[in-house]
C-alpha cells in the first residue's frame, strides 16, 4: 500500500533581483564543504521558509545545521549555491542582513561575567535600539528572568541562560529569527516552554528558522527540513511526512528484546527493524494487512515469549529513519 | 558612537571583573619594580670584607676605618691565620679578605713602600672585580690623606664620573625596561586574549551578526587597553620616583609621547595576533614566547646588546621594545629632547603603522 506521493524537487531558480518579498529565507543549491573539500558539510541543499513560518531544520549532530544557519547569516560564504534572506543576497548584502535578523547560535554566546540587566543593554544599544523600544515582544519571556537581572549570565540555569539568550536575540525586533539548536542541554520542562515562547513569536510576524536534533520537537514546527550527511531528505509539514509513511509500521516487543531484535532481523520477511525506545519498530517487505499475526508467528516459532506487537502510527522519527536509509528502502513515489 | 561607548564599558567590565586579569594589570608592575628595584640588584653593597690586621698599628687602624666607613663593605676585624682565611673561603663563609701586613705604618712611612693583601673569591667575577675597584679606590684617598701635599704630585690622577647616574643608583637601568616589559604585557597579551575570548565563547557570533561594524570590534577592544596602559604607566613613573628615587631628567611630555606611540606599536601587536588564532591560551602563549622573551633578551636592559653577536644585534632591530627602552633611556635619564629621539620614534611609528595595516586587512567579516 504504497501512498502516491510527489516529493517536489525545489527547483529555484530565481534570479537575485527578483526575490519574493513573502519568502524571507531561500536557500539554492548551498553546497560547502571544509578542509580542502575533504569533508562535506552541504551538498547541494535548497530549501524556502515562507513569510511567518516556524520552520524546523531536523537532523542529527553533524548533518550540517550549523553550517547552513552559519552561511543564511553571512557568518560563512557557501562553496556554491546562493541564498536571501528577508530578500536579501547573504553574499552581497550582508550587512543589511546583520541589520534586520536575530541570531542565537548553538553555544550559549552571552557574556557569563556581565549581568542578565548588563547583557540585554549591551545588545540592545549594539543593535542601535534601547531595552524599551520592543519590550512587548521580550516581555514575557524576560519576566521569566527578570528576578535575577542582577545575576550573573554564568550563573544562571540552562533554561534561564537559554530564555536569556532569547530575549537578546529578540531585543531590536528582527524579522527573521535564527535559532541554532535553542533547546540542546536545556531540561524538559524548559523545552516545552520554549517552544510555547516560539508559538507566540510566530503570532507576532516574526518568521522564524530553528534547529534541532531532537526529532519530537518537529511535530511543533509548521514545516520541517529533514537533514542528513549535508543533504536535505524531505521538507513538508509534520502531519504530511509522517502521513506520507508508505507501508504499516508495527511496534513489537519481548521478553528478551535483543533476541527478538536479531531474529526479526534475520527473518527474510523483514524489510527494516530498529530499536525505538522499549519497542522495536518492524516493517515487512510485502504486508498484505497481517502484518500483526504474521510477526507474532514468527516471534512464536522463535520460542519468544510475552510478545506483543502492535500497528502503530509513524512518527517523524520513523519517517527519518525511513528517509535517510531510502537508497534501499522506498519512501513516497520520489524513489 | 554610543555603541562604541556601551562596548568599551562592557570591556572595562570584564576587566574589572576578573581578578587574574587585574593582578597582571596592576600587581605586575609592582612586584617587577619590587624585584628590580631591590632584589635583582647588579649593584654591589653591603660586602662581607675580613680585615686581618696584623700590623696592629696605627695607619693600619686608620685603614681599617676607612674602610669601615664606606657603605659598600662590612668590615669584620678577625685576626685570622692564612689557612683560616683559606678555609672560610672554601666554605663560603667570606667573599673578600685584606690582609694589613706586620709594620705597616713603618713601611709606609719610612721605607716609603708598604704592601697590601687582598683575597677575593673569583668565582663570582662581578664581585671580585666590584670589591677589587671600591678598595683600590679607598687605599687611593687614603695614601692621598696620609702624605703632605707637597711631597710627592701623582702624574695621573684618573677622575671617575659614572654620568647621568652619579650615585650608580641601579634602579635607573631597570625602570624604562619594567616601563616595556609591562606595557608589552597589557597591551599585546591581554588584548589579543581579549578579541581572542569573543571567538572562543562564541559571542563573535553575535557580534558580526549585528549592525556593529565588525573592525570597530578591534577599536573598542583596543580603547580600554590604551587607557589602562597609560595608567600603568603613570603607577610605574610614581612608584620609580618615589619609590627607587630615579629622576626624570627629561621632558615628561616627550616621555608620555613616546610610551603613546610603544603602546600603539604593541597594541598593534595584540591586534594582529588575535586575527591569526582561535583560542586564548594560543594567543596568551604567541604574546609571552614570541614577545616576552625577545623583549626581555633583546632590549639591553639585562643583557648588553653590545656583547651580542652580529645576527642577535640585527634581529633586536625588530624588537619594538628594544626602541622604546632607548628612547625613554635618552629623555629619562639623559634629559635629551626630541631631537635625540625622532630615529627611535620614526622606527616605532613605521612599526605601528605597518602591524595596523595587516590586521585590519586580514580581519575577517565572517567566521571562516
Amino acid at each position: 500500500m504504497v501512498k502516491p506521493y510527489s516529493m517536489k524537487k525545489n527547483n529555484l531558480h530565481t534570479p537575485p533581483d527578483a526575490v519574493p518579498a513573502d519568502t524571507p529565507i531561500i536557500a539554492a543549491h548551498l553546497s560547502k564543504s571544509y578542509n580542502k573539500g575533504t569533508v562535506a558539510a552541504l551538498s547541494d541543499v535548497s530549501l524556502e521558509v515562507k513569510k511567518g513560518e516556524l520552520f524546523g531544520l531536523i537532523g542529527p549532530d553533524g548533518a550540517g545545521k550549523t553550517t547552513l544557519f552559519r552561511i543564511l547569516t553571512t557568518l560563512l560564504l557557501a562553496d556554491e549555491g546562493q541564498a536571501w534572506v528577508s530578500g536579501y543576497d547573504v553574499v552581497k548584502n550582508f550587512k543589511q542582513i546583520r541589520r534586520t535578523v536575530g541570531y542565537m547560535p548553538g553555544k550559549f554566546s552571552l557574556y557569563q561575567d556581565l549581568t542578565v540587566q548588563e547583557n540585554l543593554t549591551f545588545f540592545a544599544t549594539l543593535f542601535g535600539t534601547s531595552v524599551e523600544t520592543h519590550y512587548e515582544l521580550i516581555k514575557d519571556i524576560y519576566d521569566q528572568i527578570k528576578p535575577f537581572s542582577d545575576r550573573r549570565a554564568g550563573k544562571l540555569s540552562g533554561g534561564m541562560k537559554q530564555k536569556l539568550a532569547l530575549c537578546c536575540a529578540l531585543i531590536h525586533k528582527p524579522a527573521v529569527l535564527f535559532l541554532d539548536e535553542p533547546t540542546t542541554g536545556v531540561d524538559v520542562v524548559s523545552r516545552r516552554e520554549f517552544w510555547e515562547m516560539l508559538q507566540q513569536l510566530k503570532q507576532q510576524g516574526i518568521t522564524i528558522l530553528v534547529s534541532t536534533p531532537y526529532m519530537e520537537e518537529a511535530v511543533r514546527c509548521d514545516r520541517i527540513a529533514l537533514i542528513q550527511n549535508g543533504r536535505i531528505l524531505h521538507v513538508d509539514t509534520p502531519s504530511r511526512i509522517t502521513g506520507a509513511f508508505p507501508v504499516n509500521l508495527y511496534a513489537a516487543k519481548a521478553a528478551s528484546i535483543y533476541t527478538l531484535l536479531k531474529d526479526l532481523r534475520s527473518w527474510n520477511q523483514v524489510e527494516s527493524c530498529y530499536a525505538f525506545g522499549e519497542w522495536l519498530h518492524v516493517t515487512l517487505r510485502q504486508d498484505t494487512g497481517n502484518g500483526q499475526a504474521l510477526i507474532r508467528e514468527y516471534a512464536a516459532s522463535r520460542a519468544h515469549a510475552q510478545v506483543v506487537v502492535q500497528t502503530i502510527a509513524p512518527t517523524i522519527e520513523d519517517s527519518f529513519i525511513r528517509l535517510a536509509t531510502s537508497n534501499t528502502l522506498p519512501y513516497g513515489s520520489g524513489h | 558612537m554610543k555603541q562604541l561607548f556601551v562596548f568599551i564599558r562592557k570591556e572595562f567590565y570584564h576587566v574589572f571583573r576578573d581578578r587574574r586579569t587585574l593582578l597582571i594589570l596592576f600587581g605586575l608592575p609592582l612586584v617587577q619594580i619590587l624585584l628590580f628595584g631591590y632584589a635583582l640588584t647588579s649593584e654591589v653593597k653591603n660586602i662581607d670584607l675580613v680585615v686581618t690586621n696584623v700590623s696592629n698599628d696605627v695607619l693600619g687602624q686608620r685603614l681599617t676605618n676607612q674602610l669601615r666607613s664606606s657603605a659598600f663593605f662590612n668590615v669584620q676585624e678577625q685576626p685570622l691565620s692564612p689557612t683560616q682565611i683559606e678555609s672560610a673561603f672554601k666554605k663560603g663563609q667570606i667573599k673578600a679578605a685584606l690582609i694589613i701586613p706586620a709594620g705597616f705604618s713603618a713601611d709606609f712611612t719610612k721605607a716609603r713602600h708598604a704592601t697590601l693583601q687582598l683575597l677575593t673569591d673569583g668565582s663570582e667575577p662581578n664581585i671580585s672585580k666590584t670589591v677589587l675597584q671600591y678598595v683600590n679606590a679607598i687605599v687611593q684617598d687614603f695614601q692621598r690623606a696620609q702624605q703632605p701635599v707637597t711631597s710627592i704630585s701623582p702624574v695621573i690622577t684618573p677622575e671617575v664620573r659614572l654620568l647621568y647616574n652619579e650615585e650608580g643608583n641601579g634602579s635607573i637601568n631597570y625602570v624604562p625596561g619594567v616601563l616595556a616589559l609591562i606595557l608589552m604585557i597589557v597591551c599585546t597579551a591581554l588584548t589579543s586574549v581579549a578579541v581572542v575570548r569573543e571567538k572562543e565563547t562564541g559571542t563573535m557570533e553575535i557580534l558580526l551578526v549585528s549592525p556593529f561594524k565588525p573592525v570597530m570590534v578591534l577599536v573598542a577592544k583596543a580603547i580600554p587597553f590604551l587607557i589602562l596602559s597609560l595608567a600603568n604607566f603613570a603607577f610605574i613613573l610614581l612608584l620609580a620616583v618615589y619609590l627607587l628615587q630615579v629622576p626624570i631628567a627629561g621632558s615628561l611630555l616627550l616621555l608620555f609621547i613616546i610610551t603613546l606611540l610603544f603602546i600603539a606599536t604593541s597594541l598593534s601587536f595584540g591586534l594582529l595576533i588575535s586575527n591569526a588564532t582561535n583560542s586564548q591560551q594560543v594567543a596568551l602563549l604567541i604574546s609571552m614566547m614570541g614577545l616576552m622573551l625577545p623583549t626581555i633578551i633583546f632590549t639591553g636592559f639585562i643583557f648588553p646588546l653590545e656583547n651580542m653577536p652580529l645576527p642577535f644585534r640585527w634581529i633586536s632591530n625588530l624588537v619594538p621594545a628594544k626602541w622604546y627602552y632607548a628612547a625613554v633611556r635618552s629623555v629619562m635619564l639623559k634629559g635629551l629632547g626630541l631631537a635625540d629621539v625622532w630615529k627611535e620614534m620614526s622606527v616605532l611609528c613605521g612599526m605601528t603603522i605597518v602591524l595596523l595595516s595587516i590586521t585590519v586587512k586580514r580581519f575577517k567579516i565572517r567566521l571562516a
